[in-house]
């Protein structure tokens, strides 16, 4: 992975840490013990309060999922009316989990920043008018680029009149641009912070984290699934599995009642079987997209298999297309030999059902894993059609949707 | 400007022997004539690695620094296999050595980290590629690591010599599937990169193109891009304003992400749409309206690299060149049943090439769930027979009664000498053990003979006696320099007592004795030793046990099997004598003066 989006709470908690600022937030989810978590954060009971959903996803004043000037009482009950029922935002729906409450803080600036990675740059973006509106406003925020290797920017914001406030936020820039570089976020943004008694307060903030840096960052934080998107128990599983191992399992179920499935070696190959599926117009019939890479051995490749065989008895599947590349360094042989232990355990399922199998593979042993394959069909009687580098990668696609047409 | 020639050598950084092979097994089939790995860094040793340069074994110095390798080497290329937890580091640290292109193979370097390399080499005028990638291959020049694949698909692709494309992909996986569609439906790759599938690439599929805009040996340019990003408008933008003159057959992959209801990360961390500008069909329609050839599905891609070859560079004509053919692993041949040759070793006790040790064809396991004794596991091992109780038995016996006599002894004595002498266990339970010979416990075997051959003569204990006294010859087994039949050795007694008992046989117990009782009449100390009675006990345990042929029996005798029982029996005492010299932590052992006599 790599970009990955944390919760408003967690970013606004990193910040706090680093610049050695208060954090005034509680985050509310089913299993909030709400005694303790007055106790901890006092300022509950003697604030007037925000609350709002922390799932990933912003314009939520404007979906009207956001509670403002509110008691404590207020805001128990709209984390009562909210939690663990669906919202939806744009296109997307999905099940609320955890909600954030603030301190309300009444305001009349609200200013925009933020901070997100190019190639040979950061950008910062301002605007002094920021909120809800921002992208209306587009025009007026400010782009500041500065080059990855250039240690300290200079920062002059535009459209800020009073000088010592100027003073202040172009500070308050300067060290959450530090802040942003230091802990490997890949994108933050603020939206919007204003200046309390010449303090930055932040009120909104958006923010993804680069995965990859946890074994050297300072934080320590959960990252969930993106909203509308919780992963099924299967999904889960594999994700756990790719997580113990070197080598590299995905999974995502597109429609559990796809009539193709997928079990594909390799990032690249994956996308392209998919691609050629939705180019020949089988988009709908897809049922997973998911690949395995990075030599996985066959204990693996027996678990990631009979995930995806499982599933797609259970959704009734009619074509498996195994598909790759030719490999690099990965034993095709060996591989195999886990996805044939899983086939063989549902073949009875799978002959009834009526599933075709196609396969296309080649690199390191690749004979030996197609010869595998050929025998498994001889053994258990599904027609398994089988071909090599000889064959071009996509070919058994056509192949398989014209059974499926017929 | 082509990255590889046929001169340019690498260090690779991490101990890959495997990808090491890999290099120089392309190496030999493009007939290169030096290897193309100069030298491997390895921080935690410096022991030379060896590799095969054809059939020929040659040493690749190793290198605790890649300052130190870089230095020796003048190698250009640096090869990066550290995982991502230090290539920021080993990677920054190369870059300010002269190497021209470096590769980083890791995947999950922090971006950041891959942004401030990506920027610094820039500055320095170098070529990065990765991370996240297998690397590249300049056909028929040079090979960075694992890319290509086996031998057998690199020749397919021909990638042993160069052709006219310069191909560039994200993927490291599909660049090979790629090699393998441009090696024949073309006259071939020049080179081939792969630039990795993280979001922040050392160099772009740009760089790369461009590149190959500028070397003239480039006849087409293939470009396989990804979903994410927006590379490939910069690419269509160079083509719009003529900077990029060659044809270019292009395919950007992720346009399934239209119809996926959420946000999926692919497998490759910049596969990412994040806006509409950057999904596959968009920079596919840019690519297409600014002049490059783009097919309609990935299906068609080969055979679009085909049309537009034929029609912009030329016919692809058969080409008959060769690779120089490359000797075949000894284990893969094996595996192939392609060679054979005479082993070296035959062994027929014991095998430990599955799960369970096997003594004599039994799993070790079974043996202990059977409660098999040390008489058993010597029954197994030295006469691979499962052989009666009473025979293990017996022989368990005889390791009890020669495991030790005292500390006078020669072996014991040795043995003490040479502990006392700092020397550590095993070498003094061999200086022990080197003392058995025919003066010391090694006549069991020579006595052994000496029964079997009368029996076998049907001989009288009268006769053997004065046969022996003719030929003036000591009978071994009789004879004893302190018990005698006033003093009888208790040892020999319980060995006739236990083998009366339970053997079937013990005729040349009975001509042992016999031949005692004509001894013992010239001289009280002429009796039947411990050495005479096991050798006859053995022979009788031999003849009560059908499961010995008489091949066999004649063969252990001869081989002289029975000396063996005083050597691990007496093993037993030699090693306890070392310890003991030990724990009473005795000083040098010096022989007197007094007890030498100086002529």
């Amino acid at each position: 992975m790599a970009q990955r989006s944390i919760r408003e709470f967690d970013g606004k908690k990193i910040l706090a840490v680093a610049l050695g600022t208060p954090l005034k937030g509680a985050l509310v989810s089913s299993q909030t013990d709400w005694t303790l978590l007055v106790k901890e954060n006092p300022w509950l009971k003697t604030e007037k309060l925000v609350a709002k959903p922390d799932m990933c996803f912003g314009k939520r004043g404007k979906n009207n999922l956001l509670l403002l000037d509110a008691t404590l009482e207020q805001a128990k009950s709209f984390c009562k009316e909210k939690i663990g029922k669906s919202a939806t935002v744009g296109k997307v729906s999905g099940t609320v989990t955890h909600v954030l409450i603030e301190p309300f803080v009444p305001h009349k600036t609200e200013y925009y920043v933020a901070f997100k990675c190019e190639q040979a740059v950061d950008v910062i973006l301002f605007s002094p008018e920021g909120g809800i509106d921002i992208e209306e406003n587009w025009e007026k925020v400010q782009h500041i680029e500065v080059p990855v290797l250039e240690e300290t920017p200079k920062l002059k914001l535009n459209g800020i009149k009073d000088a010592s406030e100027k003073k202040t936020v172009e500070e308050f820039i300067l060290n959450v641009f530090q802040v942003f570089r230091e802990n490997d976020f890949s994108f933050l943004e603020l939206n919007p912070f204003t200046l309390v008694k010449g303090e930055a307060v932040i009120l909104g903030s958006v923010a993804r984290l680069d995965d990859t840096a946890g074994f050297k960052a300072k934080w320590d934080v959960e990252f969930p699934a993106p909203f509308g998107r919780e992963l099924s128990k299967e999904e889960q599983y594999i994700k756990s599995l790719d997580e113990k191992t070197g080598a590299s399992l995905k999974l995502t179920v597109l429609n559990p009642k796809g009539k193709v499935w997928t079990l594909v070696a390799g990032g690249g190959a994956s996308v392209i079987y998919a691609d050629t599926l939705v180019d020949l117009g089988f988009g709908k019939e897809m049922a997973n997209y998911g690949e395995y890479s990075g030599n996985p051995n066959d204990e693996e490749t027996y678990q990631y298999a009979k995930t995806v065989l499982d599933l797609m008895v259970k959704g009734g599947g009619k074509v498996l297309l195994i598909g790759g590349g030719i490999a690099n360094f990965t034993d095709v042989a060996k591989t195999f030999k886990g996805i044939i232990q899983a086939l063989e355990e549902q073949a009875p399922a799978l002959k009834k059902a009526g599933v075709k199998i196609y396969v296309r593979r080649g690199g390191p042993n690749y004979e030996k894993g197609l010869d595998l394959m050929r025998q498994l069909g001889v053994k258990t009687g599904i027609p398994i059609q089988v071909f090599g580098p000889e064959t071009h990668m996509t070919k058994i696609v056509p192949m398989a949707l014209k059974e499926l047409k017929s | 400007m082509p990255l590889f020639t046929k001169e340019t050598t690498a260090v690779i950084y991490g101990m890959q022997a495997a990808a090491i092979q890999r290099m120089l097994d392309f190496d030999w089939m493009c007939g290169r004539k030096v290897p193309s790995v100069a030298a491997v860094v390895n921080p935690s040793s410096s022991e030379i690695t060896t590799a095969f340069f054809g059939s020929k074994q040659i040493l690749i110095p190793v290198y605790k620094t890649t300052q130190e390798a870089c230095e020796k080497t003048k190698a250009e290329v640096f090869i990066n296999f550290a995982s991502f937890r230090s290539a920021f580091e080993t990677t920054d640290e190369a870059l300010d050595l002269p190497f021209k292109t470096l590769v980083v193979i890791a995947e999950s370097v922090p971006e950041r980290q891959a942004r401030q390399l990506a920027a610094k080499s820039k500055k320095l005028g170098k070529v990065l590629i990765g991370p996240a990638t297998v690397g590249g291959i300049g056909a028929g020049t040079f090979k960075i690591g694992n890319s290509g694949g086996t031998v057998e698909a690199m020749i397919a692709a021909k990638l042993h010599r160069p052709g006219s494309v310069g191909f560039v992909s994200k993927s490291g996986g599909m660049s090979n599937e790629m090699f393998n569609v441009i090696g024949n439906t073309t006259d071939g790759i020049l080179e081939g990169i792969a630039i990795g599938g993280d979001a922040f690439p050392g160099t772009s599929l740009l760089d790369h193109v461009m590149r190959y805009e500028q070397d003239p040996a480039v006849k087409l340019i293939v470009m396989l891009g990804e979903l994410g990003g927006t590379d490939e408008y910069r690419i269509a933008e160079a083509l719009t304003y003529k900077k990029i003159k060659k044809p270019l057959v292009a395919w950007v992959t992720g346009t399934c992400a239209t119809v996926f209801p959420t946000e999926v990360q692919f497998g490759h961390a910049g596969a990412k749409s994040g806006s509409d500008k950057e999904s596959a069909q968009a920079k596919n329609d840019a690519l297409r309206k600014a002049g490059a050839f783009v097919p309609k599905s990935y299906d068609d891609f080969g055979e679009l690299v085909h049309k537009v070859f034929v029609e912009k560079v030329g016919p692809v004509t058969k080409d008959s060149s060769a690779p120089q053919p490359l000797p075949a692993e000894y284990k893969d041949a094996v595996a192939k049943n392609k060679v054979r040759r005479p082993a070296s070793i035959i062994s027929s006790i014991s095998d430990d090439r599955g799960e369970d040790v096997l003594y004599n064809k039994v799993p070790l396991t079974n043996l202990l769930n059977e409660g098999a004794s040390v008489g058993d596991i010597i029954a197994a091992l030295w006469f691979k027979k499962k052989l009666p109780k009473y025979a293990t038995e017996f022989m368990e016996m005889t390791l009890k009664i020669t495991a030790d006599h005292g500390p006078a002894v020669s072996g014991a004595h040795n043995a003490i000498v040479a502990s006392r002498a700092g020397k550590d266990l095993v070498s003094s339970l061999c200086s022990g053990l080197l003392t058995i010979g025919p003066r010391f416990g090694g006549a069991i075997d020579d006595a052994a003979r000496v029964w079997q051959a009368a029996i076998k003569a049907n001989q009288t204990p009268k006769g053997f006696v004065d046969q022996m006294k003719e030929k003036n010859v000591l009978i071994p087994g009789i004879g004893h320099r302190i018990k005698s039949v006033a003093n009888p050795d208790a040892r020999v007694a319980a060995l006739k007592a236990y083998a009366l008992k339970h053997f079937k046989s013990h005729k040349h117990l009975d001509f042992a004795l016999g031949v005692e009782a004509l001894t013992t009449q010239k001289k009280g100390n002429l009796i039947l030793n411990v050495d005479g009675c096991i050798a006859a006990l053995f022979l009788d345990l031999f003849d009560s046990c059908p499961e010995f042929t008489q091949e066999e029996k004649d063969q252990l005798i001869e081989i002289g099997v029975l000396n063996a029982f005083f050597a691990l029996g007496r093993s037993i005492g030699i090693i306890g004598h070392a310890i003991d010299q030990k724990r009473l932590q005795q000083p040098l052992y010096r022989h007197g003066w007094d007890d030498v006599v100086y002529l």
